[in-house]
């Protein structure tokens, strides 16, 4: 399955010669290493790069994180079962989010 | 040369410098990826994400009424952007439930209607979304998702009565050619009001600054909402529908959207209405200083403040600017206006200065008294942001 998505975004992408060239020189930035990581550089990476998450860091909540996900799944039809929705949120929690306010 | 405008724009010094700088409002993790970088058919643009392509206009772009179409921001949802190529034989249909008699017009077609010219200011909703404190999820914008060009085309009213509109047409419905990736992304489709629709001002444009329109800026047809924000500005056109219902889309009726009575507007887009929400539409007043740029050092003998004013066309009716971080202010110079929806520059000569750091601000209030605002109007999309920025300069 994500390899599968891997190279559906590569064929995907490289319909136009322009995005193409583009895109071969913009690699999206690595992401955080940790558990978790390769399940969200498949998924999250599809789309758009992986830079959206980059992009918005660091302010969101681990919950708002969550909502992203969910929202990706529901609103956008990113297709993930509940366990990946989870681990992905758990990586992002870890990593890109900031602590709740209390 | 752009016809009509040519003697203000001739008048416009152009500024020292470009802007080198990522601005420190930003998110961090903002400020780890943006580069500006050449991308094909555009100069020196500040990259937020290669995929979709969403590239922003560094600020002192701004320094003139007319953005160069290599500097024009570059604003996409969807990542499949199609090609130049796949636009060759490119047509446009008109139809849906409320037209007489469905059409495909071609290119050829489109030139034979009369053609429009609107000076207009496009401006992605979202712009300044990045500079929020607290920061708002999405595409983490500077100052630069916007631009001002000179478009022509015909009237979209022109273009709709080639079907022939009939009386219960409620509203137009626009689809262009970016698609999803995936299946179950929603397509991104919006759609006018009637009034808006046959507002003589509303044009589908073939061109962009007297030139066929940059690819990443809509080629070969792109809609011209003056007064609204980008949202609206179909891309690519290729599908128009007048129907006597309401769009249904993701984009309509979850996307875009703002908390309804806290930005009044002159025209409510009653149909797409609810109880709590209503559709980001009209502009709100704003205003922007292009140089002196951040941290520039600058003459103890004075220097020239300049920057561009804009609202949702009623007209720019004044801009004050501060070098005090808005302790006081002073009225700028305004020069000729170039159209309503235009930008509209502004200067002011400061004078000589003792040594020290200067916070310059600017704030603009159009023709009907509209204000900018003194705090973010917080909205869960970051929408609007008007809020009068600073740049701060040194005399030494
Ligand atoms: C099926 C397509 C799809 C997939 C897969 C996908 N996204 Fe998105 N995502 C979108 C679209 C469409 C947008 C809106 C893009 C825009 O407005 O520029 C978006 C926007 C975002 C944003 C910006 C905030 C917002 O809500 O608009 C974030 C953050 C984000 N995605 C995170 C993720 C993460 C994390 C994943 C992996 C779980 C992911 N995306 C996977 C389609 C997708």
């Amino acid at each position: 399955m994500r390899r599968w998505l891997a190279a559906a975004v590569a064929v995907l992408a490289c319909n136009t010669a322009l995005m193409c060239n583009a895109t071969l020189a913009e690699e999206p930035a690595a992401l955080m290493p940790g558990a978790g990581a390769d399940v969200t550089g498949a998924y999250c990476n599809v789309c758009h790069t992986s830079d959206y998450i980059v992009m918005n860091s660091t302010f969101l909540t681990g919950d708002q994180w969550k909502a992203e996900v969910t929202k990706m799944r529901k609103a956008f039809g990113a297709p993930m079962d509940d366990a990946t929705v989870a681990e992905i949120s758990a990586y992002l929690a870890a990593n890109y989010a900031v602590a709740a306010k209390p | 040369m752009i016809a009509g405008a040519g003697a203000v724009l001739a008048a416009s010094p152009s500024m020292a410098g470009e802007s080198t700088r990522i601005p420190a409002e930003l998110p961090d993790g903002t400020r780890s990826i943006a580069r500006f970088v050449n991308l094909p058919g555009k100069r020196r643009m500040l990259r937020l994400t290669g995929r979709p392509p969403n590239y922003a206009a560094p600020v002192n772009v701004f320094s003139d009424v007319i953005t160069p179409n290599d500097r024009f921001f570059v604003r996409y949802h969807l990542d499949n952007v199609p090609s130049a190529a796949a636009m060759d034989g490119w047509s446009l249909s008109v139809s849906g439930d409320a037209v007489e008699r469905p059409v495909q017009l071609k290119l050829s077609d489109l030139l034979d209607l009369s053609t429009h010219q609107v000076v207009s200011v496009c401006q992605c909703a979202g712009n300044r979304r990045g500079l929020i404190d607290p920061h708002v999820a999405g595409v983490q914008w500077t100052d630069g998702a916007m631009g001002c060009a000179v478009w022509r085309g015909p009237a979209l009213k022109d273009v709709l009565n080639a079907a022939g509109v009939k009386k219960e047409a409620q509203e137009v419905w626009f689809e262009g050619a970016d698609k999803p990736l995936m299946d179950g992304t929603p397509p991104f489709r919006k759609s006018l009001p009637m009034e808006k629709a046959m507002d003589p001002d509303t044009i589908v444009a073939l061109t962009m600054n007297n030139a066929p329109l940059p690819l990443l800026n809509g080629y070969p047809a792109r809609l011209i909402v003056p007064g609204w924000t980008g949202t609206y500005w179909m891309k690519h056109l290729t599908s128009i529908e007048v129907s006597t219902q309401k769009l249904n889309s993701f984009w309509m009726q979850t996307a875009y959207r703002v908390p309804a009575g806290l930005f009044p507007v002159d025209k409510p887009f009653r149909s797409q209405t609810n109880e709590t929400t209503v559709p980001i539409t009209e502009l709100v007043v704003n205003a922007l200083i292009a140089g002196p740029l951040e941290g520039d050092e600058v003459e103890r003998s004075g220097f020239t403040i300049t920057g561009v004013a804009w609202d949702r066309g009623a007209g720019i009716s004044r801009v004050e600017v501060s070098l005090d971080g808005g302790a006081n202010w002073r009225d700028a110079l305004l020069a000729g206006s170039v159209g309503r929806y235009a930008y509209r520059r502004f200067s002011l000569q400061t004078g000589a200065l003792r040594p020290g750091s200067y916070r310059l601000m600017c704030r603009a209030v159009s023709q009907t008294g509209e204000k900018q605002a003194e705090r973010m109007k917080v909205n869960p999309g970051g929408y609007h942001n008007n809020v009068p920025g600073v740049v701060t300069v040194v005399v030494s």
